[in-house]
């Protein structure tokens, strides 16, 4: 009842935060310098001042601030998102294309960067001084120090040009369409660059933090019973001790949406993966407002969204939360 | 639905994917496919309502035009099959050749061409390109009369394959808009290859149209074009035989790269009809800028040779006036400003600019597009670092976007910006729009944002325009040329590279005046790629 309850209540927060975050962008939007009348009557070599205000009535930017934005909230009210002044076409359609691809990609990489963030924590937080535990320190830094378009074009150069293993463009084959299991390799082979240059941010994260937990873990009482118990060590160390060190990574990574999403623009730029990155990018470069206020929500919501179940598993994880204890 | 499947398999192909076998996965599909990658990705199909690269190379493949040129400028028979300006130049008359059939097979007629004339001069972007049509009679099905206000010399070169699709009547003309119309997702066309599929921000695939009226060809079964978002990528990708084309490459590293690819061929070739000039423009209207001796005397300092030679690798053609040097009406013959800093010197003294106490004269800022490094950036920087010799403090003003140069330069809140600017062909579609008075329009970029106004450029540029005699023209043209450039609102600078790279056994490359924007009928396996 009280997890209901609860529940509840984080979506009528979410709803209300989705609001401001949908007021917020348009008045950032709205702010930057230029518009894209401007983008499209550059391309016109120099149109007349009539063509240019017909633009602009067209599109609605005559108006006012508080007016385009009104029409604009009533409109996505009911499900609404507008037209994109660059693709001409509905927004919803252009989204709703890319996003399944993002989410692929994003999820592939949160998956694979906390399976071996984990592991690599777990293993050195064994021998603490061990060198294992210092190589995994050093490489696992310089992935999250290094600008993620960096370590992309350099997997980008080692495994397309150096040593041509991996494919760089895109999610699939489109050539030579596979089919069956022939398929699921080809995309498997598409997406392990882009996944793994994406997951490098966050491995380093994922370890130190598997790492800390799990040595404090491992000198903690409850570690010590078991093993006075006789219980083998992989039991020790597998169970007991790594409940209590998964908790706080799934809780920073469920938090880390949103950052997983802004990588996510810069990788799918670099791979040509089909999502949504790609489309944020442009319509920024063409002030397509419509297309980036679209853009921008979805990613509010699935944030929030991955917050909200965050917040539900760790509840559910962890007994003392539920019951108020601390 | 393929995504979903992606969802559903990827996670087991990720684990497979480990243990597959290491070989390079050749997309060449060898047969009589041709893989193009390409960053220019197209808003939609349709030429008639839209401008650009992006548009034009898939435009050319899916709709014919009523001409087609050559490397040499010449137009050459296309959809018509023969045509005639009126002696006063006042009307053309188009004969269509009589077996051409659209896609979905109804017949290529000449109410298609009158319809598409005017569809093109009432929504495509080029205002000027059209704007001596008067209307289009069709006294039979194979006939086509364009009717004019003014006889108008650059309307042959209208009828380009990128710049004139004709459209079907039936399907474009149902009352809906043509600029948001469902058909330019979905084209017909009567050129040589159909769209088959466009997934979109990923690849379009064209295929060949058995119905073409140009028997025996297309030569090619099968066009597939890979949309890359990342110039890097396409470079690898291409030296390992993913793709066998990558047209307009504007980066000299990529250049110099492929060309030393043993599997490649790269041209310069192709790019003569878009004329994508780079330069140095002044806000002519602002002080100290409005002393027509000050731009020369930056023109001068500024050393166009070393720019081109070591800034840009050498893979850029000089351009030293409006008009394009490869344009058969380019003039040679102008001021090539070449660099003399005691020149420079005298002329910033003779215009009351005398250098102060501490070496300097006066301050001025400097403008770029964002996002072309090698063609704008670095040679702002450089620009900074050459007027410093003759005392002027030059401050370069990055904008963080497209948009934000826009504005700035658009409202004349400029001292002086690199701008990249295309000529289009003809100068009456893409030259006249930067000098003309009557195009100083605040708020417009790419209108005369110099704000430069000289009442003998303009007449010069009116009479070009309906001047019937191609002797006289260039002569018109010539003159408007050495004016512009001794009055310098522009400092010419060169010819915006752009390359065009294809894998080593393609016969009959597209090298003609519109290259990759005009149709590929003729391109054509010698070696079939290894599949």
């Amino acid at each position: 009842m009280a997890f209901a309850t609860h529940l509840a209540r984080q979506i009528v927060n979410a709803i209300a935060l989705l609001i401001a975050v949908l007021v917020l962008n348009f008045c950032l939007i709205h702010l930057a310098p230029g518009d894209p009348v401007q983008v499209i009557a550059g391309e016109m070599g120099g149109a007349s001042a009539e063509v240019v205000a017909a633009l602009r009535a067209k599109y609605g930017l005559d108006q006012s601030l508080m007016q385009q934005l009104s029409i604009y909230l009533g409109n996505v009210a009911v499900g609404d998102f507008g037209y994109s002044y660059y693709f001409n076409q509905p927004v919803l359609g252009l989204i709703l294309q890319r996003l399944p691809a993002t989410l692929y990609l994003t999820l592939c990489a949160l998956s694979a960067a906390l399976a071996i963030g984990t592991l690599l924590g777990v293993v050195s937080a064994r021998r603490p001084n061990g060198l294992f535990s210092h190589a995994v320190t050093v490489v696992s830094l310089a992935g999250y120090a290094a600008p993620i378009f960096w370590t992309g074009l350099l997997l980008l150069l080692l495994f397309g040009s150096v040593w041509p293993i991996l494919p760089v463009v895109g999610m699939a084959d489109v050539v030579n369409p596979k089919h069956g299991f022939a398929y699921v390799l080809d995309v498997g082979r598409h997406l392990v660059l882009p996944s793994l240059t994406l997951a490098l941010v966050f491995i380093a994260q994922y370890s130190r933090l598997a790492r800390v937990n799990m040595i404090e873990a491992l000198s903690a009482d409850y570690v010590r019973t078991a093993r006075a118990k006789g219980l083998p060590e992989w039991l020790v160390v597998g169970k007991h001790a790594l409940r209590n060190t998964l908790i706080p990574i799934v809780t920073v990574a469920g938090h880390q949406f949103g950052n997983l999403f802004a990588g996510a623009v810069l990788v799918e730029t670099v791979f040509s993966w089909p999502g949504m990155g790609r489309l944020v990018f442009d319509s920024i470069l063409r002030r397509d407002y419509p297309t980036l206020m679209a853009v921008l929500f979805f990613s509010a919501l699935m944030v929030m969204t991955a917050n909200i179940v965050t917040d539900m598993i760790y509840r559910l994880v962890d007994p003392r939360i539920r019951t108020g204890r601390r | 639905m393929l995504i979903r499947r992606h969802f559903v398999l990827g996670a087991i192909g990720l684990v497979a994917a480990t243990a597959a076998s290491p070989a390079a996965q050749a997309q060449s599909s060898g047969g009589n496919t041709l893989v193009v990658a390409t960053t220019q990705v197209p808003r939609h199909f349709n030429g008639a309502v839209q401008s650009g690269m992006a548009t034009a190379m898939p435009t050319a493949q899916i709709f014919a035009s009523p001409l087609r040129y050559d490397d040499k400028w010449n137009p050459q028979p296309y959809l018509a099959q023969s045509w005639e300006v009126a002696p006063d130049g006042l009307s053309v008359t188009l004969h269509l050749v009589k077996d051409a059939v659209f896609h979905d097979g109804h017949p290529v007629t000449s109410e298609d061409v009158a319809f598409s004339i005017m569809a093109i001069k009432a929504n495509h972007p080029f205002q000027t390109m059209l704007a001596a049509v008067d209307k289009v009679e069709t006294p039979d099905p194979a006939t086509a009369i364009l009717r004019l206000k003014n006889p108008s010399p650059s309307l042959l070169l209208a009828m380009s394959p990128a710049l004139m699709p004709i459209l079907p009547k039936h399907v474009y003309g149902d009352g809906q808009d043509l600029k948001t119309h469902p058909a330019n997702l979905k084209p017909i066309g009567s050129g040589p290859f159909k769209l088959t599929e466009y997934k979109q921000g990923e690849y379009y695939t064209l295929e060949k149209f058995d119905k073409f009226f140009i028997p025996g060809r297309p030569k090619l079964d099968k066009i597939v074009v890979r949309l890359v978002s990342d110039q890097n990528a396409a470079v690898v990708s291409l030296e390992r035989g993913d793709f066998s084309a990558l047209p307009f490459i504007a980066g000299a590293r990529d250049i110099d790269r492929l060309q030393k690819a043993p599997n490649l061929i790269v041209t310069d070739k192709g790019m003569a009809g878009v004329g994508p000039l780079n330069w140095l423009a002044f806000n002519t209207r602002k002080k100290p800028l409005d002393d027509v001796r000050v731009r020369q005397a930056i023109a001068y300092a500024a050393n166009r040779d070393f720019i081109v030679s070591k800034l840009m690798g050498g893979k850029a053609t000089p351009a030293l006036g409006p008009i394009a040097p490869e344009s058969p009406l380019a003039e040679a013959g102008v001021e090539p400003y070449k660099v003399d800093y005691v020149k420079s010197a005298a002329l910033l003294d003779a215009a009351g600019y005398a250098k102060g106490a501490d070496g300097s004269r006066f301050s001025l800022t400097i403008d770029y597009i964002p996002g072309a490094d090698e063609q704008q950036r670095n040679v702002a920087e450089y620009m900074r670092s050459q007027l410093k010799r003759v005392g002027i403090n030059l401050e370069v003003r990055a904008a963080p976007d497209f948009p934000t140069w826009a504005q700035r330069v658009s409202n004349f809140d400029f001292d002086l910006t690199m701008d990249t600017v295309y000529n289009w062909g003809d100068p009456v579609i893409g030259v006249n729009r930067t000098y003309l008075t009557s195009n100083i329009r605040k708020g417009i970029i790419w209108s005369n944002t110099q704000q430069y106004s000289n009442p003998k450029v303009d007449e010069l540029l009116q009479a070009a325009a309906v001047e019937t005699s191609p002797e006289k023209r260039k002569a018109l043209y010539s003159e408007f040329q050495k004016i512009v450039v001794s009055e310098v609102p522009i400092y010419f600078i060169n010819v915006s590279p752009y390359y065009n790279a294809f894998a080593k056994g393609l016969g009959n490359l597209p090298n003609s005046i519109w290259g990759m924007m005009s149709p590929l009928d003729e391109l054509y396996w010698e070696v079939p790629p290894k599949t």
